[in-house]
C-alpha cells in the first residue's frame, strides 16, 4: 500500500511500502525503537502488547502483536512509552501500580499499565472486565486491583484529556485490477468493497483481525490479495427500525455488547465472556460469522434469535437465515466475491438465555455454547429456538430438541424428555477443551439450567456472592 | 532498620513505565542474527532423511546445522549428558532436529518449517502405565523409602481407605518466554540470557565451545518470569546461540515463539498418586503406603531431585509412624518434565491431603479437627516428633496457625452456613475446605547449598552489590539490597543492584527451592559486614574506642560522641588504604542428607502456611468458582512484608490454577494439543478470590536465617491445594455421603460433573 499515516505517541507517523502483514507490535519493536510493549504470545491472549488506540470513537485498548500496522490509518496510538506526562510525571495508573505492588516480574506490566489506563480514561471500573485480557502469572492480580480501585476517582491527567485530533491522512482508497499483489485495498464504504471484492474474489477480506492475525503470526501466512474494512463506516452502525435491530457486519463485538444490554442482557452477558476487551474491541460480528467457525459463540445466539443474516455481492444482496449460512465445517453458503454486510435481529426476545461453559470463565473458546429462545403460552411451549456451538461442525440447531418440546407442557420432566433428544441433533468430539461425552452432557443440562434459570432460581456461579 | 520494610519491588518504576530491560529488549551489535529450531514431527523415532535445501533457500537464511555438522554434538542437559542440541534420534514431538540461522527471527521461522524430513517411526510411550509396562525408567527400579511397619499400622487402624489420584502437569507460562543471545567476544562469550542459572549456561557454553568456564560470561539482569521454567531449559537457547555464534563470527539471539516454548519446554511432573491409608478410632494416622508413578518424560533433567522432594513431602504436616513410599520416575516420550516452584513438593502434599480428605469423610470426622489431630507436635509440646526420612520437627506451629486462622476466617460459622445454604439450593453448591504445608527449605542435593556475594562502596559513599541469585520478580534485589542497606544504615536506595554476572560472583547455584533471599542475603550481609568492620575498626582507632561501640545509622555513623556521614567515612577509609570491597560467602549449616538411604537433615526448617478457600460449583456443568481465601503464613521476620504478602497472594493463585483451569492435553500421537494460551488457560483477573485475606505469621525463624526471615517463594503454592479441597467439599454436598467425590486435577468443570455424577450415582 502506498501509505499508513498515524500518531504514534503524539507524533505524527507515515510509512511507505509496508507490507500487509507488518504488525504494530514488531514495526513499534524492530522500527520504532520502543521495546517497553512486549510479546508474551503472539496471538492476542496474554495482553503485554496492548497499546491505547484512539480514533473518533474514543480510546480502545487493543493487542499490538495482532494489530497490522494498515489498520492504523488514521488514528492515535499510545504505548506505555507515552503514559507519562511531558515532564516525566506518572500517570495516576502507574503510581497506583508502584504503590500498590502491582509488579513482580514486570513484563505484562506495560500491557496492564496501558489496559488500566485506557480503562481509567474512558472512566470504565468494571476491572474484571477491562482486564480480562491481561494475564499475570505472579501478583495472583490481587495487587492489581488493589491499584486499578485506587485510582478510580483519579482525574485524567491533562497530558491524556486533550481531545482527539485526526491526523493529515488520505482517504480510503484501492488499487484497480491491476494494481500490484501486495497492495491493500482500504475502501472507505461499502460500494467500494462490493467493487473490489467482485474483482479480487480470492481475496482476504480483514475486520479486526483478531483471526487472520494469527495466520500471519502463527501460520505465517501470506494475505495478499488483502482489504482492510476499519474504514468502511457505512458498515459500522446498528439501527432500530420495525420491532428489530439492523447490525452492521463492522460492528464490533464491543459495541455490540453495549447496545444490547438493554434489548437482549443475556446476550450481553454473554458477549462480556466471547473473549477479552482488546479482542472484543477489535473483534466484528461480520467477521464472527463470515470465519465460519463451530465454536464463535455470536452465532448460537444469533441463530436463536432468529437472525437473517445479509451478505452482499456486487451491487446484489441476499438474505437468509443465519442457520442457514453454515453448511459443513468451515463451509458457507457465500459466492465468490460476496461478503456479510450484516444482519438483523428482533429487538425483544425475553425467554433468550445464552450460556458458555469454557475451562475458565474470561478469554477462553467454548466448549459448548448453548442458547435457548423458547416461547411458552398457556403453560405450554408454542415455540422454540434452541442453537449450539462446539457440538457441531457448525453452529446448529438443536431441532430434534426443538421438537420434542414443542406442544409440551413447560415442566422439568418435559424439558429433561426433550434434553434426551439431545443426542439426535449432535455427535460432538473430543479434543483439548472437552470430551465428547461431557459436551453432550453439559448440552442436556444447559437445557435443566435454561427451566431453572426462568423459574427464577441462582443457576450461574457468577452470581453468586461471596 | 531497613530490613522488614514493606518497600517496592527495585524495579516498579522501571516496570511501569517500560523502561525495563529484558533479553529481548536489548539490541544485538550490528550483524546480529536470530535463530529457530527446526522440530520434530513424530513423538519417537529414527530420521532417515533430513533435507534441508528449501530450509536454505528462505531470503534470510544464513546457515542451517544439522545433527551431520555438530561433531562432538553439545549437550544441553543439567545433570547427566542425555540431551542432545540436535538429534537424528527422536524422543518428544517438537525434540530440536536442525537450528536455523537467519537474519530475522521471522526468516528463522518461516524457513524452520520447510524441512522435508523422513522418519522411521519407533512406537512411543506416553502414559505412565505404558511405562511401568515397559519398565521405562529412571534409575533402575523404584525407590523405596519406608517407616515403622506399615501392616502392623494397618492391623491397629479403625478405618482404612484406598484410592488414587490423577494429578496434572503445569506449563510455567511465564510472561517472557524463553530468550537468550550470544555474542563474540575477542576471547571468548558473553551470554546475555533469561535464566535461573546463570552458572549453569556458562558450563554448558563453555563445554559446547570447548572452553574454559573463565572464557564465558554469562549476565542476567532480570527474567519475565521463571517459576523453575529457567532453571535447566534456557540451556538449549544458550548453546545454540553459542554454537551459532562461533560458527558466523556474529552475535545470535534466540527466542521461542510462545507456542514452541509450549511444546519444547518441560512442565510440572504429572503424577499419578496409589494411596492406602489408616487411622484408629480418633482419626490418628496408623499406616500410611503411597505409590508414586510421576512421568519424567524424554531426559532425567531434574526428574529424580524433584521424585524426591514428593517422597519428602509425603506426610505434609503430619506425624506418620507407619509410611512406605514408592516412587517410580518413569520415562516417556514426551516433553522433559522440570523444575516448577515447589518442585515436586506440591505433589507430595496434595498426596497426603487427598488421603486426609478421604480419611475425614470415611470417619465422618470434621477435615480440620482430624487434622489437628494428627500435626506434628508444636516445639516446647516434648521432644520432637521425627519425619519419615529422621529429621527432627522443632519449629511446627500447625496448631497455633489454625488456631487464629479457623477464628479470623470465621470457619466454624461458615461451615454451618455453606451446609445451610447447600440445602436451600438444587443447582449450586458451595463447600469449604482447608489445608495446611509444612514445606522444607535448603536444596536436598547437599553442595548447592552455597552463595556468594560482592559488595562494594565507592568513596563517595555509594554501594553496589552483586550477588549469586536472579531476579524473576520474587523481589529477591530489593530483599537482598534491603540486608545490606541495613549492615550499612543506609536507605535500601543507596544500595545499587547489578545484574547476575558470572564473572563478579562464580560457582552460583541455580535461584531456586525457595532459597534465593536465605543464601545471598546471608553472603551479600557477610560480605557487607566485613566491610563494615573495617570502617569500624578505623575509627575505632581514630577515636580510641572499641570497634563494637561504632555504630551504622540513618546514613550517619556515630562514635564516641561524635557522628559522620557514612560518605565522609568512605572517603577517609579510602585514603587511609583500606579495603572497600569484599566477598561474602554463606554455606548452610546443620544439614546432611543420604538420598539413597532417604536419612538425614535435607532442611535447615520448615516453612508453614494454611488456607481455607470457598468454591461455588454448578451440578449442571462441572462449572465453579473462587468465592474466598483466607491465608496465614509463616515467613519468619518478614524481610520485606509487601513483597512477601505478593509471593503468598501470587503462590496461591497459582497453586489454584494448577488444580482447576490448567489442563495439559496431549494427544494419541504425543503431541502436546495445548500449546498456547488460547488452549491452556491459567488464572485470568476474575478467577482471583474476590475475598483473598492474606496475613503474615510473622514470629522468628528458630533456625539463624537472615534477619530471622523464612523463604517464602514455594511454600505457599500448596495453599492451592485448599481450593482442589473445596470443590471436593462441594461435590460431596451433591449426594447423600456414601461416595467420596475422588476428584482428580485439575479439576476442571468436566472432571467435578463427573465427580457430582459419581456421588450421585448417575
Amino acid at each position: 500500500m502506498a501509505e499508513v499515516a498515524f500518531l504514534l505517541n503524539g507524533t505524527p507517523v507515515a510509512l511507505r511500502d509496508v507490507s500487509p502483514t507488518r504488525t504494530l507490535l514488531d514495526y513499534l519493536r524492530d522500527d520504532a525503537g520502543l521495546r517497553g510493549t512486549k510479546e508474551g504470545c503472539n496471538e492476542g491472549d496474554c495482553g503485554a502488547c496492548t497499546v491505547m488506540v484512539q480514533d473518533r470513537n474514543g480510546a480502545r485498548a487493543l493487542n499490538a502483536c495482532i494489530l497490522f500496522l494498515a489498520q492504523l490509518q488514521g488514528k492515535s496510538v499510545r504505548t506505555i512509552e507515552g503514559l507519562a506526562g511531558p515532564d516525566g510525571q506518572l500517570h495516576p495508573v502507574q503510581q497506583a501500580m508502584i504503590d500498590h505492588h502491582g509488579s513482580q516480574c514486570g513484563f505484562c506490566t506495560p500491557g496492564f499499565v496501558t489496559a488500566m489506563a485506557t480503562a481509567h480514561l474512558n472512566g470504565d471500573s468494571d476491572h474484571d472486565t477491562t482486564l480480562a485480557g491481561n494475564l499475570c502469572r505472579c501478583t495472583g492480580y490481587a495487587p492489581i486491583l488493589r491499584a486499578a480501585r485506587a485510582v478510580e476517582t483519579a482525574p485524567v491527567p491533562d497530558w491524556l484529556s486533550a481531545p482527539f485530533t485526526l491526523p493529515q491522512i488520505s482517504s480510503g482508497e484501492c488499487g484497480g485490477a491491476d494494481s500490484p499483489p501486495g497492495d491493500a485495498c482500504h475502501p472507505a464504504t461499502s460500494d467500494d468493497l462490493a467493487d473490489w471484492f467482485l474483482a479480487h474474489p480470492e481475496a482476504t477480506l480483514v475486520a479486526g483481525a483478531t483471526d487472520v492475525g494469527l495466520w500471519v503470526t502463527k501460520q505465517l501466512r501470506d494475505l495478499s490479495p488483502v482489504a482492510f474494512l476499519n474504514g468502511v463506516t457505512d458498515l459500522q452502525h446498528i439501527e432500530r427500525q420495525g420491532g428489530a435491530l439492523h447490525i452492521g457486519a463492522g460492528v464490533t463485538i464491543e459495541t455490540l455488547r453495549k447496545a444490547l444490554i438493554p434489548y437482549h442482557p443475556s446476550f450481553a452477558a454473554m458477549l462480556r465472556r466471547f473473549a477479552s476487551t482488546q479482542i472484543r474491541n477489535a473483534a466484528t460480528i461480520g467477521g464472527n460469522i463470515a470465519n465460519g467457525s463451530p465454536i464463535g459463540d455470536g452465532p448460537p445466539a444469533l441463530i436463536a434469535l432468529g437472525a437473517t443474516l445479509h451478505l452482499r455481492r456486487g451491487a446484489e444482496m441476499r438474505h437468509l437465515p443465519l442457520e442457514d449460512f453454515f453448511v459443513d465445517y468451515r463451509r458457507q453458503d457465500r459466492r465468490p466475491g460476496e461478503f456479510v454486510a450484516g444482519l438483523s435481529i428482533p429487538e425483544s426476545a425475553p425467554a433468550l438465555r445464552c450460556y458458555k461453559i469454557s475451562k475458565r470463565f474470561d478469554q477462553d473458546i467454548s466448549a459448548v455454547c448453548g442458547c435457548f429462545n423458547v416461547t411458552v403460552a398457556d403453560g405450554r411451549v408454542t415455540a422454540a429456538r434452541i442453537a449450539f456451538g462446539g457440538m457441531a461442525g457448525i453452529p446448529k440447531r438443536a431441532r430434534a430438541v426443538e421438537q420434542a418440546l414443542l406442544g409440551q407442557p413447560w415442566t422439568l420432566a418435559a424439558v429433561r424428555a426433550a434434553a434426551g433428544r439431545m443426542a439426535q441433533d449432535f455427535t460432538p468430539l473430543t479434543d483439548m477443551r472437552a470430551t465428547a461425552a461431557y459436551r453432550l452432557t453439559a448440552a442436556e443440562n444447559l437445557a435443566v439450567r435454561y427451566f431453572h434459570d426462568l423459574s427464577g432460581a441462582p443457576v450461574d456461579v457468577l452470581e453468586v456472592q461471596p | 532498620m531497613t530490613m522488614g520494610q514493606p518497600l517496592p519491588h527495585d524495579s516498579a518504576l522501571l516496570h511501569v513505565t517500560g523502561a525495563a530491560r529484558y533479553v529481548d529488549d536489548v539490541p544485538l551489535p550490528e550483524g546480529g542474527l536470530h535463530l529457530a529450531f527446526g522440530m520434530a514431527s513424530v513423538a519417537r523415532g529414527e530420521i532417515l532423511e533430513l533435507d534441508v535445501s528449501a530450509v536454505r533457500a528462505v531470503p534470510g537464511v544464513l546457515r542451517v546445522l544439522t545433527p551431520d555438522d555438530l561433531d562432538p554434538m553439545p549437550d544441553c542437559s543439567p545433570t547427566v549428558q542425555d540431551e542432545p542440541l540436535l538429534s537424528r534420534e527422536v524422543f518428544f514431538h517438537g525434540q530440536p532436529i536442525f537450528l536455523v540461522v537467519a537474519t530475522s527471527h521471522l526468516a528463522a521461522r518461516k524457513a524452520a518449517r520447510l524441512a522435508r524430513v523422513t522418519y522411521r517411526e519407533l512406537p512411543a510411550i506416553l502414559t505412565v502405565e505404558q511405562a511401568l509396562a515397559a519398565n521405562s525408567r529412571f534409575e533402575r527400579g523404584p525407590i523405596l523409602w519406608s517407616r515403622g511397619d506399615v501392616d502392623q499400622g494397618f492391623a491397629g487402624a479403625a478405618h482404612v481407605v484406598e484410592g488414587r489420584i490423577d494429578v496434572g502437569g503445569q506449563e510455567h507460562f511465564y510472561l517472557e518466554g524463553q530468550v537468550a543471545a550470544a555474542i563474540p567476544q575477542e576471547d571468548g562469550m558473553l551470554v546475555i540470557a533469561s535464566s535461573q542459572h546463570p552458572t549453569e549456561i556458562q558450563h554448558k557454553v563453555a563445554h559446547a565451545l570447548h572452553l574454559p568456564m573463565a572464557a564465558v560470561r554469562v549476565e542476567m539482569r532480570r527474567m519475565g518470569g521463571g517459576f523453575g521454567g529457567k532453571e535447566s531449559q534456557g540451556n538449549w537457547l544458550a548453546v545454540a546461540c553459542a554454537v551459532a555464534a562461533r560458527a558466523t563470527g556474529q552475535p545470535c539471539k534466540m527466542r521461542y515463539d510462545r507456542d514452541d516454548d509450549m511444546v519444547l519446554t518441560g512442565k510440572r511432573h504429572d503424577i499419578q498418586i496409589r494411596y492406602r491409608a489408616g487411622c484408629d478410632a480418633a482419626g490418628r494416622l496408623t499406616a500410611v503406603d503411597f505409590t508414586h508413578l510421576i512421568r519424567c518424560g524424554w531426559s532425567q533433567d531434574l526428574s529424580l531431585a524433584v521424585a524426591d522432594r514428593a517422597m519428602l513431602h509425603a506426610d505434609n504436616a503430619y506425624f506418620i509412624p507407619n509410611i512406605r513410599i514408592e516412587s517410580h520416575r518413569l520415562k516417556t516420550n514426551t516433553a522433559s518434565a522440570t523444575a516448577f516452584r515447589g518442585f515436586g513438593g506440591p505433589q507430595g502434599i496434595l498426596g497426603i491431603e487427598r488421603v486426609m480428605d478421604h480419611l475425614a469423610h470415611v470417619t465422618g470426622i470434621e477435615p480440620a479437627e482430624l487434622r489437628m489431630r494428627n500435626y506434628y507436635l508444636e516445639s516446647g509440646a516434648g521432644s520432637p516428633q521425627t519425619t519419615h526420612y529422621g529429621m527432627p520437627v522443632e519449629d511446627s506451629v500447625c496448631r497455633a496457625l489454625w488456631n487464629r486462622l479457623a477464628e479470623t476466617s470465621g470457619y466454624a460459622a461458615r461451615k454451618a452456613a455453606v451446609a445451610d445454604w447447600n440445602a436451600r439450593n438444587p443447582v449450586l453448591k458451595r463447600g469449604l475446605a482447608m489445608v495446611p504445608v509444612k514445606f522444607g527449605i535448603s536444596f536436598t542435593l547437599t553442595f548447592l547449598n552455597q552463595a556468594g556475594a560482592l559488595v562494594h562502596v565507592y568513596q563517595d559513599g555509594s554501594v553496589i552489590l552483586n550477588h549469586g541469585g536472579t531476579e524473576m520478580g520474587q523481589g529477591l534485589n530489593q530483599k537482598v539490597a534491603q540486608v545490606v542497606a541495613g549492615v550499612f544504615g543506609l536507605d535500601a536506595a543507596q544500595v545499587r543492584i547489578t545484574a547476575s554476572d558470572t564473572a563478579k560472583v562464580p560457582n552460583t547455584s541455580a535461584t531456586a527451592a525457595s532459597s534465593g533471599a536465605d543464601m545471598n542475603g546471608k553472603a551479600a550481609e557477610a560480605a557487607a559486614l566485613t566491610i563494615r568492620d573495617r570502617m569500624a575498626a578505623f575509627l575505632a582507632e581514630k577515636h580510641q574506642v572499641g570497634p563494637d561501640t561504632v555504630r551504622f545509622k540513618d546514613g550517619m555513623v556515630h562514635v564516641a560522641g561524635e557522628q559522620y556521614a557514612f560518605a565522609r567515612v568512605a572517603e577517609w577509609v579510602y585514603q587511609n588504604r583500606i579495603s572497600l570491597s569484599s566477598t561474602g560467602f554463606y554455606a548452610t549449616p546443620k544439614i546432611n542428607w543420604d538420598r539413597i538411604r532417604g536419612q538425614g537433615r535435607p532442611f535447615l526448617y520448615f516453612a508453614y502456611g494454611m488456607a481455607v478457600a470457598e468454591v461455588v460449583v454448578d451440578t449442571l456443568t462441572g462449572e465453579n468458582r473462587i468465592l474466598r481465601a483466607d491465608i496465614l503464613h509463616d515467613t519468619g521476620t518478614s524481610l520485606n512484608p509487601a513483597i512477601d504478602l505478593g509471593q503468598i497472594e501470587g503462590a496461591f493463585v497459582q497453586g489454584a490454577g494448577w488444580l482447576t483451569t490448567e489442563e495439559l492435553v496431549w494427544d494419541s500421537k504425543g503431541r502436546l494439543s495445548t500449546h498456547a494460551p488460547s488452549t491452556y488457560k491459567i488464572p485470568a483477573v476474575s478467577d482471583r478470590p474476590p475475598v483473598f485475606n492474606v496475613a503474615l505469621w510473622n514470629q522468628p525463624n528458630r533456625e539463624d536465617t537472615v534477619g530471622k526471615s523464612k523463604a517464602v517463594g514455594e511454600p505457599p503454592l500448596n495453599l492451592g491445594i485448599a481450593v482442589l479441597l473445596a470443590l471436593s467439599d462441594a461435590v460431596a454436598a451433591c449426594g447423600d455421603g456414601t461416595i467420596y467425590p475422588a476428584l482428580d486435577a485439575p479439576a476442571t468443570a468436566e472432571r467435578v460433573l463427573m465427580a457430582v455424577r459419581k456421588v450421585q450415582g448417575v
